[in-house]
Parts: structure tokens; C-alpha cells; sequence
């Protein structure tokens, strides 16, 4: 199917447009003339924009598909607008090696609803111990090196492992917290964990790690990009590096700039994801990092559980919660209609901003490209209900948000994998 | 007594009660202590009712004073104790506690390491939930039976200096005291080794100071808290003789006390540690009538969440 997609503002932050325009698209490319048989879509009152991507999504398979699927994980990422997903690589078996990279790519093919853009792991299994077969990853097709879900300790490894990745000019996407200064915390350190008696997460563990990221970065050259960070001291330590030419960039996730460590008071395992929401002066300064592009990138970590697993103990539940369908109507109430960035910048955060760190030609409407397309509608206003979901996982702390701005569609190479209108 | 209507099927802890609702308790208290002094100290009040006590920490006098509460009011009793996590035994928490409730129990008095879970069994559950302590979050039984315990000996709580010194920062008894005597109007002051008494709860109006002298000064009552010897370990001080050097009670620094003041502890003391034995014994210390007061608060308690069950 060919398309003429009319009278939208469309807003492209790769080049800089902002205006009505129609775009084309044919033979699931855009194109610069339309087709003959193309069909016309009225998109009077909605944003268009380069397809996003979520830099940061568990998709959980293989190993954990009860949570999980390439299939559900990928029909989540478009009900939420998403055109491209980075899968990271703690599953099980653990993306430390190619065959679980070509597995993960034959699925994605196969039941696959967006582009599937593996990221291997940077060591053997996450242990932190030894290096994964970076060469061998990229030659299988990941497009970044991560140990999410852990952080390499050792740092000597580290150094190691940024020089090395150098030679296949692939960032690394890495989560860092320093696990003895973490000490088995299980929420944000500071005025609420003392108050309930619950093990803390200090500020300082994730921002020695972000300090040694950066120093090494500076050293090696490699190209580095900070995971969910969530502390106002991260902001600065990323900021100040910047300003010394170091390559250094930083995701914010939607639930830090939205909520804070009061929530923990309900015991909502919900609401406990690593790392932890932090204090309002965090949450503040994350939206400062997003407003003077400290912070290019807003990604999900969308990671399932199941409810078993969910519904357990505060101290014993595990971490994460998912957000590919939250994530634009999130940002969207919570930093456009409050008025903290603009549209083009907040779209920036999904397209341009994940399309530089990855280094590839993503998040743009350049003629002849494949069309990933999200289109916006920034003015309904609705009640997220988590029944509703693509995902097979709920461990939402959203359900019964009160959001303005949702999806309206989301096209993949040039068919609809979404579409409201 | 006061005409005041108690309307909770669950007791969590102390954050959660008004003012009005801990001098309830304490007003039904006084009448359950009555009651353990007369000759036949046993009353039907809970008779046909099923009381479970599950306790996934381990718990000696906590859970014998629930016990003695629960036969002086005449319930049936079970007592479920396990060391680990229900978790680690496959089964989940909410399962088991959904097994226990399937047996059409009244009310479970439950122990967890975990914060939190009590409430959360009690958002779940249909039979009341009294807290006998979770992680180092709340403590309330334990809250109430101090402050029975302050009442009685001081009168009232307006004004009142109360010091507690020690492991604040693992202290669920630390927090439900706190909680209760800001609520009924007294002033708190946290002691301690700086690693174990966090900053954080000057927001709250609570005097913070790592010298015992000055939290001794002007205090109407000293409770002190239980030093775990696993805190060394994990290099929150140096060594226990070093902590009763500087903030154990002793004889030397008792010039620094008000001569009425009172000395608590929640127990099993330290001897010795935190607390010297001659002091633990004195006259000035309220130790064992805690220990009393704490079954009739337990009375009480069970009593008034009972009669909010459907």
C-alpha cells in the first residue's frame, strides 16, 4: 500500500522542519513524488513524525516468555508508537554470543511487529568477569554492547572493554551503579527509605559509576551512553563531561521525570524498578538535563514481570516495569503540556537523540529511507487502563493516569502497525 | 473511657492512628490490666474467634505476650513460626497467608524482615492483620506498650523529653515510638553513632545528636535500644566495647539524668552494653513493667480490631 499522508504538522528534529506538509510514501519507503494509486490520509490536527525508537526495552525472550515475547514486546512497542526497539541482552541464554543474536533476529523476522535492533553483552553471561565476543556480536548484527541489568565493576575490564569496542564503532549502553555503595537497597536513599525503615540506594552509587564511565570514556575515546539516569548529581557529572568533548550521552526514563520515592510508602511493587525514583530535586533536575539536552534521550526500560512475580514482598519483588505503552502519553502530560520542552524537542529525545548514539540512520523522513512514521495526537485526554495493553506484562505504576497526548499511529516500513484514524 | 468508636480491622502501625485513636487503645489498655490483676484474670471477650500467630522472624517475647493476650481473652490459637521467607519455600506470601485465611480465621498476627508486609496482606485479606513487627518499619504493639508504660508513670505526654538512643537507622521500635509520641505531643531526640541515626529525621521535628550527654540532659525518659553485634560487622562502628564506651548508660554519665527520669528498653538487653546491669535493675528503670503493660496492650488490641471484623 502507497500513501499520501496529508495536512499534518510534521516535525522532523533530524533536519529541523516544523510545519504542514504531506508526506509520501511508496514501496514502504518515503518517497519523493507520490504514487498513483497512493490513498489519502487526512491527518488535519496530528503530529507526524519520524518513527521512534526506545533505546532500552527488555523483551524477555528468549528465557523469560511468560513475561514476555519478541511478538508481544514488539505489538506493545507499536500500540506505543515505537518503530524501533534495542532488545537488551540479559535473557536466557544470555546475548553474549552470536547464535542468541541470530535466535533473537530469526524471531523478530518471523512475529516481529517493529525493527528488532539486538544489543549484545559486553561480558560473558553480565558477570562482569570476562569480555563477551564483541567482534562476533557485531558480525551477527548488534547495534550496541550492554550489561544492563548489571554494571561491570572491575574497572580495569571496563577500560578494556571501551577500548576494545572502538574497533567496531558501536557504543556502549551502560548501567551503572557501584553494587557496594548499593548494598542491597531496595529503594532510593534519603528522607522516605529512613522514614519506612527500608534498605537505600545511595545517589552516589550510580554517580561514582557515572564518574568512572565518563573518566574512561575521556581516556579511550569510546563512545558511551548512560542508562535511565535518575539522579540530579548524574546530570551534572554528564553535563560537565560534555563540556570537556568527552562522548558522552544520557537517557531519562518517563517514569523519572513523572514520579518520585513518596509512592514507595503504599508498598506497590509498581513502583520498584533499579534505578529507584528518586527525590523531587532528582526528578526536577532530570527535566533541567532534558531541557538543555544534557539528557538527548528518553527510553522505557520496559521490563516485564509477571504479576506472581510482582506480587510478592516489597523487599523480595524484582526491579523494573514496563512502559512502551505509557511512555508518549507520559512524557507528553508531564513535559510538554507543563510546558518544560517544546514538541520538537520532546520528539528529539525519541528520534534524533537514540538515532546519534546508536549511529545509524534512524529517526528521520529522509527520502528513500524505510517510512517508520508515529504519528501524534497531543490533545486527548484519557485514563490509561492496563487491561488494554499489548504487552503480557502489567506491572505498570500508571494504570488510572490521567494522560493528555496519546498514539494515534504507527507505521513500519511502510504499513500501519497502528492506526486510530 | 471515652465514647470514641474504633473502626479498624487491622492495627499496622502507628503512622496510621490519630492521636485519638492511640489514647483509645491506651484507655482499653488500662482496663485489660485490670483485669490481669483480679483473681481470675481470663474474659470471653474473643471466645469462638481464631487467632493465628505467624511469625516468619524469629520472636520470643513478642510472641508470648500475643499468646498470653489471645488465651486471656479467650481465642483459639495457632501459632505458625518459620525462620525462612515463604518465598524460599516456593510458595508465595499471599498463598500462604490465603491458606491460612481458608481456614476461617478471625485475625493473624504476623512477623516479617520484609517492610511493608503486613500491609500488604491486609489490602488482600478479608480477617484482620495486627503488625508484631516488619522489618525496621513499625513496631506498633511495641510503640503502644511504651507509651502505656510513659502515661502511667508521667502522667502525660505534652512536653514530655523522651530520648531514644542507639541502631535508630534498623529500628522499627525507634520509629513507632517516634510516631506515637509526636502525635500525643512529646519531644523526641534520636542518639546514636552518626552511621546509625540518619539526618533525615530532623524534617520531622526530631532533635538528632551523637553525644549522650546532651541527649541525656533534661530527659524525662531514656529508652534505649539493642545493639546487634552484626552491625559491627557490617562497619557501622568499630567494636561494642567502643559503642558502651561512648553511648552505653552507666553509672558515669547518670549525673547527666534528670533524678526522675525513667529508663526503658524493649529487650533482650545487653548487659553490659548499651546498658549497665546495675542500671537495667535500678530503681529507675521501668524494664520489666514494660513487659507487663505489653499483654494488656495486646489485649486491648486484639480486642478492638476483633470487633471490626465482618
Amino acid at each position: 500500500m502507497n500513501y499520501i499522508l496529508k495536512n499534518a504538522r510534521v516535525i522532523d528534529p533530524s533536519t529541523g522542519f516544523d510545519g504542514v506538509k504531506d508526506i509520501y510514501v511508496t514501496d514502504g519507503k518515503f518517497a519523493a513524488e507520490p504514487a498513483a494509486d497512493a490513498e489519502i490520509v487526512d491527518l488535519s490536527g496530528y503530529v507526524l513524525a519520524p518513527g521512534f525508537v526506545d533505546i532500552h526495552v527488555h523483551l524477555r525472550h528468549p528465557g523469560k516468555t511468560a513475561a514476555e515475547t519478541i511478538h508481544t514486546g514488539t505489538m506493545a512497542a507499536a500500540a506505543g508508537g515505537f518503530t524501533s526497539v534495542v532488545a537488551m541482552p540479559n535473557t536466557s541464554p544470555c546475548a553474549d554470543n552470536p547464535g542468541t543474536i541470530q535466535y533473537v533476529l530469526t524471531n523478530a523476522e518471523k512475529e516481529g511487529v517493529v525493527n528488532v535492533l539486538p544489543c549484545g553483552a559486553m561480558t560473558k553471561g553480565i558477570a562482569g568477569e570476562e569480555m563477551a565476543p564483541l567482534g562476533g556480536l557485531k558480525k551477527a548484527g548488534v547495534v550496541a554492547f550492554s550489561d544492563d541489568g548489571k554494571c561491570v565493576q572491575n574497572h580495569e575490564l571496563m577500560r578494556h572493554i571501551m577500548e576494545y569496542s572502538k574497533s567496531f564503532d558501536l557504543p556502549i549502553l551502560d548501567h551503572a551503579e557501584d553494587l557496594q555503595l548499593l548494598a542491597g537497597g531496595v529503594m532510593h536513599e534519603g528522607y522516605w527509605s529512613v522514614l519506612l525503615g527500608m534498605k537505600g540506594m545511595p545517589a552516589e552509587a550510580e554517580e561514582l559509576m557515572i564518574s568512572r564511565d565518563a573518566l574512561l570514556a575521556g581516556k579511550t575515546g569510546c563512545r558511551i551512553h548512560i542508562q535511565h539516569v535518575s539522579t540530579a548529581g548524574s546530570v551534572d557529572i554528564i553535563r560537565h563531561a560534555q563540556s570537556k568533548g568527552i562522548k558522552i550521552t544520557g537517557e531519562a526514563t518517563p517514569h523519572h521525570i513523572s514520579l518520585t520515592d513518596v509512592e514507595i510508602k503504599k508498598f506497590n511493587t509498581n513502583y520498584k524498578m533499579n534505578p529507584p525514583l528518586r527525590s523531587e530535586a532528582d526528578r526536577m533536575a532530570l527535566i533541567e538535563g532534558l531541557r538543555d539536552n544534557t539528557i538527548s534521550v528518553i527510553a522505557t526500560d520496559h521490563a516485564p514481570h509477571t504479576e506472581t512475580e510482582k506480587l510478592v514482598e516489597f523487599d523480595y519483588a524484582p526491579f523494573g516495569i514496563i512502559g512502551l505503552e505509557t511512555a508518549i502519553p507520559v512524557t507528553l502530560t508531564e513535559l510538554y503540556h507543563k510546558g518544560y520542552l517544546t514538541l520538537p524537542q520532546l520528539i528529539s529525545k525519541f528520534t534524533k537523540g537514540p538515532a546519534d548514539v546508536l549511529g545509524l540512520p534512524l529517526g528521520t523522513l529522509e527520502v528513500g529511507r524505510p517510512a517508520d512514521i508515529t504519528i501524534i495526537d497531543t490533545e486527548t485526554e484519557f485514563t490509561v487502563d492496563p487491561s488494554t495493553f499489548k504487552s503480557k506484562s502489567r506491572n505498570t505504576p500508571y494504570g488510572g493516569y490521567k494522560a493528555k497526548g496519546r498514539v494515534a499511529g504507527t507505521m513500519v516500513g511502510g504499513k500501519f502497525v497502528h492506526r486510530l484514524f | 473511657m471515652s465514647d470514641f468508636k474504633w473502626t479498624r480491622k487491622d492495627l499496622l502501625s502507628i503512622y496510621d492512628l490519630s492521636a485519638e485513636e492511640i489514647i483509645h487503645i491506651l484507655d482499653t489498655a488500662e482496663e485489660f490490666k485490670k483485669v490481669s490483676q483480679r483473681r481470675v484474670k481470663k474474659v470471653p471477650a474473643l471466645r469462638g474467634k481464631t487467632v493465628v500467630n505467624f511469625f516468619v522472624e524469629p520472636s520470643t517475647r513478642t510472641r508470648i505476650s500475643f499468646e498470653l493476650a489471645e488465651q486471656r481473652l479467650s481465642a483459639d490459637i495457632i501459632n505458625i513460626a518459620t525462620e525462612s521467607s515463604s518465598l524460599k519455600k516456593g510458595e508465595t506470601l499471599l498463598d500462604t497467608v490465603k491458606n491460612i485465611q481458608a481456614l476461617q480465621v478471625d485475625l493473624i498476627v504476623m512477623r516479617h524482615s520484609a517492610t511493608g508486609a503486613p500491609n500488604f496482606l491486609a489490602e488482600r485479606l478479608n480477617c484482620g492483620i495486627v503488625n508484631a513487627g516488619d522489618g525496621a518499619h513499625s513496631h506498633p504493639t511495641q510503640a503502644l506498650l511504651d507509651l502505656f508504660t510513659i502515661r502511667e508513670k508521667k502522667g502525660s505526654f505534652k512536653g514530655l523529653n523522651v530520648s531514644i538512643i542507639g541502631d535508630i537507622r534498623h529500628s522499627r521500635v525507634a520509629r513507632s515510638d517516634m510516631w506515637g509520641l509526636l502525635k500525643l505531643g512529646a519531644n523526641v531526640t534520636f542518639a546514636g553513632p552518626a552511621t546509625l541515626v540518619p539526618e533525615e529525621f530532623r524534617e520531622l521535628g526530631v532533635r538528632v545528636c551523637h553525644n549522650l550527654p546532651e541527649a541525656l540532659e533534661g530527659a524525662d525518659v531514656v529508652n534505649l535500644l539493642r545493639i546487634q553485634h552484626e552491625r559491627q560487622r557490617s562497619g557501622f562502628f568499630p567494636s561494642i566495647g567502643e559503642y558502651s564506651g561512648i553511648f552505653g548508660l552507666n553509672e558515669s554519665v547518670l549525673k547527666y539524668m534528670k533524678p526522675d527520669a525513667m529508663i526503658m528498653h524493649p529487650g533482650p538487653i545487653n548487659r553490659g552494653v548499651e546498658l549497665a546491669s546495675a542500671l537495667a535493675d535500678g530503681e529507675r528503670s521501668v524494664i520489666l513493667e514494660q513487659v507487663t503493660n505489653g499483654f494488656a496492650v495486646r489485649m486491648a488490641v486484639l480486642f478492638l480490631v476483633a470487633g471490626c471484623l465482618k
